[in-house]
Order: structure tokens, then sequence, then C-alpha cells
């Protein structure tokens, strides 16, 4: 049987990590939601904040969960299919994932637990205190792993050493403050705001407007409301907006870092940037390309939508600069690292570029026109046809910033290739050398599989806390105890006490202040 | 004692660490849906690890970590070497974490159900496969000189590649082994953390499963005393804690009987993780012994493990405090009937 090792094992890395990066921006932004709702329950007192702050720590949870047995992956993946890589970079990838485990990973772990079963354990203060350290663990997380992506793109702060065929650590903070890395992050950040603000935007919208909520459970618009219902209506409006600012913030500040990572790139990744605007010929003054249709097996394009001295400007801050092209630069790494092709998929290059920047504009664009039309209390018009139907698409929103994040990142990766750290090690050096084809597609059938059940269960899951009205979906189920009484439950669950009636102290989610 | 010493003992302590705090969560999860009748008791021995279990399951986070930090080489031949294994670990405690983590977000009890016989299989599932796992770390892999596990042949072959370790008697002594230490612990933890009847049956349980283990192990003490393979006097004393653990935990002293029980899972954990650190051998290769890892051929360099020393030294005792307190915190028994107020 002919099965490429090396294909398969890239694949399965590829479908691992990125199904893992859908799960840590959300966490990171809900986490931040999470801690900021909570802080505004607790400055003001207003109900609908604590509401909303169950509602929003809920998801966190749920979403937390399945980032920790999917990270859980990647700190084995190295290992697994990458042993070479692992014993090359052993030194740089070690400490960072220690680190990350250390500083972060325990932070988040513990005090989410802490948060989540301390309601009425913990001082008001402190049990605040909790929510915000496991925000600020989730971003330490991102950096400090950002760092050990950044280190691939631009190797710093390390020596080789020939004998052992291996990198050295030469310095943590070099290592950390790597230029791609002081530019990513602040640019991954933005990008995960994008994504848990559009879920938000989301759910917050459905409920406002679609599913709206009344004390019997899930209503249609028109029947008779009590105060409740009106109360959480505008707890969802507030939730659409708060993700709706996420949303747009989200996108300008992508926009900005990634003006920043760009030129960060094009100094030390130049065919990068090359790949992304399939240019060929060193240019002065370069054009950027808007759409292009090539010519098969590669050369330049017959067709080009264009905007004139854009890329330069991008590039390098300058119209007139000069941006080289993929051919001198095969060149010029031709003579500097032997023959071989040193040009990535170009066409892969180009194409996740445009789709990362146009996919993430247009939820941009969708979340500025949310709040624009519910400006100062507005009631959008959901009378109006069009407005109805818009609506019945939100669902579908949040899987605009999770599909420009991904190609982000399948742009990021690719474009590398065909190095794993630039310059350094090729992709096909740091793969395990034992490692067969058939271990490589049962782990990537066995992770595929495994990933996508976990994918459905979640989504129902969280279909099923949004669904709920906002204090049943705070305080329902094992947390408390007072189960709903569903199939297959023994008599003695239903026969004695009223809902609500049975509690005591450890299990006890709602808050009693 | 330099650098690379103080490291291994620092690998070695946080898989001890994870052993012996995750070990009660696998019992745990196992143990729900046989102690507890209804939903209510399932729910409660559930929740006396609900806070918890993340935390705990960061120690392997922070074991995997270390060693890649303090020794890349052996973790590569590790998790290379043990490839499928560890696939397989990592998808039974992704299907464990996701039970655990979604059972109370949806309000059905045939939805809690399902996941707790799905928590209480890949609870099972994982901590056999890491018991006959650390039988393997002790015995050691077929390394060849470039430190990897190779096969030759087809497709079949190169399944079995990885798998084939774990086809003998005592790693599957090891997974018996280990499914026993967890029971153990999760049913001490249970007693530890709940009143009324489910206190009760996991009190019980824990009674029988250290009396079997004493049991088991006097016999194996005797077997290998017997045969003379070796010194006897860890299965003696492993025994002998046993019969105190069981003693103990049919007085209903559930602490005590909780810390020795993890005694024994820590110092069944150190002899397989240091079975050839007398020679210096980290990880033995079963082809040749040269081919083995030695502390030497598998750490980092200095500046790596200076590097992670400085933050072992500031991060991890704070770790511990914080995860102290987590538990201080929330160290209220968790009541297994309804009570009214």
């Amino acid at each position: 049987m002919d099965l490429d090792v090396l294909d398969i094992t890239r694949l399965q890395f590829a479908v691992v990590t990125i199904y893992h990066y859908l799960f840590v921006p959300l966490s990171i932004t809900l986490a931040a939601v999470t801690a900021g709702l909570h802080t505004a329950w607790h400055r003001t007192g207003r109900e609908r904040y604590r509401r909303l702050t169950l509602l929003v720590g809920k998801l966190l949870l749920v979403t937390f969960a399945v980032g920790v047995v999917t990270g859980l992956v990647q700190e084995f993946q190295f290992g697994l299919g990458w042993s070479d890589f692992a014993r090359a970079y052993g030194d740089v990838f070690g400490p960072t994932l220690a680190i990350e485990g250390m500083l972060a990973f325990f932070l988040e772990a513990t005090f989410l637990g802490l948060w989540y079963f301390g309601w009425d354990r913990l001082p008001r203060r402190l049990h605040l205190a909790t929510i915000w350290v496991v925000a600020v663990g989730t971003l330490i997380s991102a950096f400090v792993i950002l760092a050990a992506n950044a280190f691939m793109q631009n190797p710093v702060a390390y020596s080789w050493d020939a004998e052992r065929g291996r990198a050295r650590l030469e310095s943590f903070l070099g290592l950390m403050t790597n230029p791609v890395n002081l530019a990513a992050f602040p640019h991954t950040i933005a990008g995960a705001a994008m994504l848990g603000g559009a879920l938000l935007l989301a759910i917050g919208a459905w409920r406002r407007w679609v599913h709206v909520p009344t004390a019997s459970g899930l209503g249609e618009p028109g029947e008779p409301e009590g105060d409740d219902d009106h109360e959480q209506r505008l707890a969802f409006g507030t939730l659409a907006r708060v993700g709706a600012w996420l949303t747009l913030a989200g996108g300008v500040m992508t926009a900005l870092t990634g003006d920043v990572l760009g030129k960060v790139m094009t100094e030390v990744q130049p065919m990068k940037m090359a790949a992304a605007e399939a240019l060929y010929t060193t240019t002065a003054g370069a054009p950027f390309s808007i759409l292009a249709i090539g010519r098969p097996g590669g050369g330049e394009p017959f067709f080009s939508l264009d905007v004139p001295y854009l890329l330069s400007v991008l590039a390098v801050g300058d119209p007139t600069a000069t941006v080289q092209g993929i051919d001198d630069l095969q060149a010029q790494y031709a003579a500097q690292f032997g023959p071989g092709s040193y040009v990535p998929v170009v066409w892969m290059a180009y194409w996740s570029f445009r789709a990362m920047i146009g996919i993430g504009m247009a939820a941009a664009a969708i979340a500025a026109a949310y709040l624009w039309a519910t400006r100062r209390g507005r009631a959008l018009p959901v009378g109006n046809r069009w407005v109805a139907r818009a609506l019945r698409l939100l669902p579908v929103l949040p899987l605009l910033p999770a599909a420009a994040g991904t190609f982000g990142w399948v742009f990021t990766e690719t474009a590398r290739q065909p190095w794993l750290a630039f310059g350094l090690t090729r992709t096909e050096d740091g793969i395990s050398p034992g490692l067969t084809a058939g271990e490589a597609l049962a782990a990537l059938a066995a992770f595929t599989l495994a990933y996508g059940v976990i994918a459905v269960v979640w989504t129902r899951l969280v279909l099923h806390v949004v669904r709920q009205d906002l204090d049943t979906a705070a305080i329902s189920g094992a947390e408390r105890d007072d189960d709903d009484g569903d199939a297959g439950d023994g008599p003695a669950a239903d026969g004695e006490g009223t809902p609500g009636g049975r509690r005591t102290r450890d299990d006890d989610l709602a808050p009693s202040y | 004692m330099d650098l690379v010493t103080v490291w291994f003992a620092l690998v070695v302590l946080c898989w001890v660490l994870f052993f012996v705090l995750e070990g009660f969560d696998f019992g745990v999860g196992a143990l729900a849906p046989l102690l507890g009748r209804d939903d209510h008791e399932r729910s409660a021995a559930v929740r006396t690890i609900g806070p918890f279990w993340d935390g705990n399951e960061v120690w392997l986070v922070a074991a995997v970590g270390v060693t890649f930090a303090a020794f890349p080489d052996w973790y590569a031949a590790l998790m290379s070497g043990l490839f499928l294994p560890f696939v397989l670990v990592l998808l039974l405690l992704a299907g464990r974490g996701v039970a655990l983590e979604f059972r109370g977000k949806h309000s059905g009890a045939a939805w809690r159900r399902r996941c707790d016989a799905w928590l209480a299989a890949t609870s099972l599932g994982v901590v056999a496969l890491f018991g006959a796992l650390l039988t393997v770390f002790a015995r050691g892999l077929a390394l060849g000189a470039d430190g990897e596990v190779t096969s030759s042949g087809g497709l079949g072959a190169g399944l079995a590649r990885t798998l084939a370790p774990l086809a003998s008697w005592d790693a599957l002594a090891g997974a018996v082994v280990a499914v026993g230490a967890a029971l153990l612990l999760g049913a001490t933890f249970i007693g530890l953390r709940t009143t009324g009847p489910l206190r009760v049956r996991a009190q019980r349980v824990a009674v029988v499963v250290a009396a079997v283990g004493a049991g088991a192990l006097a016999v194996a003490a005797l077997v290998t005393a017997l045969v003379g393979t070796g010194p006897a006097v860890l299965e003696t004393a492993g025994a002998a804690l046993l019969a105190v653990v069981a003693l103990l935990a049919a007085r209903r002293r559930e602490a005590a009987a909780f810390a020795g029980t993890a005694v024994v899972v820590a110092a069944a954990v150190v002899a397989a993780l240091t079975a050839g650190i007398a020679d210096g051998v980290v990880l033995a290769s079963t082809l040749d012994p040269a081919y083995s890892l030695t502390l030497a051929s598998a750490s980092a360099t200095d500046s790596a493990l200076r590097l992670i020393s400085w933050a072992g030294v500031v991060v991890l005792p704070g770790v511990v405090v914080y995860q102290a307190f987590s538990y201080w915190v929330l160290r209220q028994r968790v009541a297994s009937e309804r009570v009214a107020t």
C-alpha cells in the first residue's frame, strides 16, 4: 500500500490543531466576558448581569472542557508524530509547554473550578477575583504558546549545537519577545474577540428577537408578557450588543494588528508575503491583488484586479518600496540552503489569505450593522421580511470569524513550508522515524471521528443552554440537583420535595448574595 | 546533586502527583454508577470530584511538559514508541473530560445516565491503559540506535509496532493493579466527601478492594520469595499497608485510609519510573543496553534546565498552594440524600 506517512501525519496534525483552535479563542473571550459581566453585577447589583454572568459562564465551562481535552492532545503530538522535531527543539518547545502548563493552565483549571463551585463559599471580592484569574490565565497561555509557534516562523534566541544536532535555548526572554510573537499575539487575541463576540451576538440577538423568553419556556413574539420576560429580553439585548461591540472592535483590531504582522512577516519570511500575493517577480511599487486568475502551473496570472502600490504599503509601509517576488526568493534560497523547492503551495497561500481578510471583514460589517440598527435602544423591525430572514441566519454568524481564523492559520502554517523551523529544519526531517502509515492513518481517523462527535455534543449543549430561560439556564441540572424528573429516574428522585426546595450547601450553584 | 538529577526527581514527582490525584478521579468515575442507586446519588458521587478533576488533570500536562522540557529524548521515545496506546489514552481522556463537564449542563436524567456510563467506561479504560503503560516504562522499549522503535513490514506490522509492548502478562497485571488502586482511591475519596448511604457503600467497597489487594500482594510476595527473582520487600510492605488501609476503611477512618492508599500508589509509580535509575537509565532498550536512554543522553541542555528550574522554583509551590486552597474552600461533604431546607 502506498501511503505517505508524512502527508497523513501532517493532515492529522492540521485536523487536531485547527479543531483545538476553534475552542481556544472562544474560551479566551468567554472568560473575559464572564469576568466583565460578573464585575458589572458586583458593581451595580443588577439582576440582569447576574443572570448573564451565569449564562456566559456556563458556555465557558462547556467550551473550556473541549479546549482542555483537545489541548492535551497538542502537548503529546510533538512526540507522537514528530519525535525528531521534539529531539531537535526540545530545548525550545519543552520549556514553553512546561511553563504554559505550570504558569497558566493550572491557574485556569483550578480557578474555574473555584469560581463555578465557590459561589457561596468565597467572600464576594475573592470570588470575583477567581474569574479574573481565569481570564488572565487564558491570555498567558495564548502568549506562551504563540511564542513557540513564532519560533517556527522566525527562530530566535537559540544557538545550534551541531554535535548533538539540536537547538540550544539561549534566552527565554528572547524567545517570548520574538517580533513575530509580539505582532501575532494581539492579532490572535483580536481574532478571538471576534469569534467569541459573534457567538454572543448570535445568542443574544436570537433570544432578543426570534425566540423570545417567556416564563413557561419558549414563546413566540406577541404573547402576553410578564415583567420577567421583559427583563430577560433586555438582558439578551444587552448580551447581543456586548457581542456586537466585541466583534466590531475585534475586527478593527485584527486589521490594524494584521498590518503590523504583515510587515514583520515580510521582513522575516519574504516568501510568505510573496506567496500570499502570488507575486512572482520582484516589483517596486507593487500593487495589491484583490482577485487573480492564474495559469495552470503557476507563473503570472492572466487576469488580475489590483490596487496600485497597496502591497508595497502593506509589506513595507512605503508605496514605492520593492517587494521581493517568488522567483528571486527561490533562487536566493537555493543558493543559501542548497537545491530544492522553497516555494509553498501558492494558490493555497493566495486564497486562504484573501478568505481570512474577506470573511473577517464581513463579520465585522454585520456586527456594525446590528449596532447601528439597535442604537439607543431601537427595536429591530422584525416584521420586515428581509430582517426576519437575516435573523434566521444568526446561528451561522459565529462560523464567519471561525472560518477567518482557520484560514489565517492555514495560511501562516502552509506558507511557511517547506520549513518546520524556518531556515533550519524541513518538515520531512521532523517526523517520527519509526512511524508507519497505518498508525498515522488510525490516529487521523480516530481523532477526526472523536472530534466530530464532541463537536455535535458541544453544539447541542450550547443550544440547550441557550434555549433555556435565563434563570433556568443558570441553575438547572445536576449542579443543584433539582432535576426535572425526567425519564429513567427512580421514585426516590421524584417522590419527595418540591423543585427548588431541596438544597444543600454543596448543591447550591445559585448565588445567595 | 546536579540539575539533571534534580529534574529527574521532579519529573517523577509530577507523574506521582498525577497518578495519585487523577487516580481518585478515575476511581470515582468508575464507581459513580455502581455506588449511586439513583440519579441524585450518582450526581453526588460525581460532584465529589466536580471542582477538582480539571486541576488534577493538569498534572498530566505538567508531567508531560516537564518530561519534554528536561528530557526531550525520553519524551520523544515514549510518545512515538507507544504511539497507538497514547492516542488511545488521549481519546479516552477526551471522552471522560467531556462526559464529566457536560453531564450537569443538561437537565435530563437520561442524559446524565448516559454520561455516567460513558464516564465509568472511559475512566476504567484509561486507568487500565496507564497501568499497562507504567509496566512498559519500567521494562523499556525496543529502542534502536536512533532512540526509536522501528518496525519492518507492511500495514499490519506497522499497526502492531507500538501496540506490541502492551501484549504481555506483566502489562495485563499492571492494568489490573491500576484499576484496583484507582477503585480504592475512588472509594476512600467518595467516603471522605459524602454522607449517608453513599458513604456507607463506598466504605464497603474500600474494605473489600483493600483486603483483596492485600491478599494478592501477599501472594505475590510469597511467589517472589519462592522463585527468588528479587527481594519481596516492596510487595510485603504493600500488602501490610493495604491491610492497614482495609482496617482503617472498616473503622470509617476515611482520611487515613485515603492517605495510606495514596502512599501505595506513589510507591508503585516511583518504582516503575526509577526501575533503571541505579545504572543511570531512564528508559531501557530491550534490543541492546547500549541504546538505552540515560540521564545524560536524554536530558536537555543546561540552559533549558536552568530556565525551567527558575520557573519550577517560583511557580510550582504556588500551584500546590492554590490547589490546596481550592480543596480547602470546597471541603464540605456532598450530601447523598435529599435534604429539605
